[in-house]
């Protein structure tokens, strides 16, 4: 039977939207069936106004590259230099980008879930997210898919 | 296996200055475009790829032939399998 992997992505920062994405495109490759459930800020990841911008946050994060004090890091227009360093980093090593990685785990069959629930509670119209996603789906849905999963991860 | 690996590839695929996870993305895309039984070679950079690509290989169903380091480039031969 195939090996099947179940995927909860649940942040939406740039250095978290990875993990699930980068595992995602790997199993794919290594014939695994893939599930990601995209909730609460991990919905970004697959929003079609955020997902080519997600953000780093300079605030609570001491392992920031350049770490700086959290009064700093809440000063204004922090956010976004600590974002354009992580991305320039990443360019610099040849990360794909996220929509990049998306549109792999996509044509590799992964299935992509926006979360039924973070779709009401945060007031997201559908349309909002990119077109790879599949519909929504709830917990039980999710659960059902995950029970015969060999691996889940919760990232 | 290391040095002298006398295999002939059927296909080569170069995936120098690419990281994680595309180096076995692009080795799976060029393995579904050759027979059961050719040679892939594939040529990279990442040391990461030293383990993922036997893991990759035999996770897949390919047969690992071996690999060979030059300085920072790694070159690896797999076998399709299915």
């Amino acid at each position: 039977m195939t090996d099947r992997i179940a995927i909860i992505a649940s942040k939406g920062t740039l250095d978290m939207a990875y993990p699930p994405l980068i595992m995602a495109s790997t199993a794919a490759t290594m014939d695994m069936e893939v599930g990601i459930f995209f909730t609460f800020y991990g919905l970004d990841i697959v929003n079609k106004k955020k997902y080519a911008n997600l953000k780093v946050a300079p605030v609570g994060n001491p392992a920031m590259p350049m770490p700086v004090p959290n009064i700093i890091g809440m000063l204004p227009g922090m956010t976004a230099m600590a974002s354009k360093m992580m991305k320039d980093m990443m360019k610099k090593a040849n990360m794909p980008t996220i929509p990049e990685l998306i549109k792999v785990c996509h044509e590799s069959g992964v299935k992509l879930w926006p979360c039924e629930l973070t779709l009401q509670v945060m007031s997201i119209n559908p349309d909002d997210l990119i077109d790879e996603v599949e519909r929504s789906c709830g917990a039980a849905a999710f659960l059902d898919y995950a029970a015969t999963a060999n691996i889940s991860l919760f990232i | 296996m290391g040095d002298g690996i006398d295999v002939k590839a059927d296909s080569v695929l170069d995936v120098k200055g690419l990281c994680c996870p595309m180096p076995v993305v692009k080795a799976k895309k060029a393995m579904d475009a050759i027979e059961v039984g050719q040679v892939l070679e594939i040529i990279g950079t990442d040391p990461g790829s030293k383990g993922d690509m036997p893991a990759w290989a035999n996770r897949a169903g390919h047969e690992f032939l071996g690999s060979t380091e030059d300085g920072e480039v790694f070159t690896f031969w797999v076998k399709k399998g299915k």
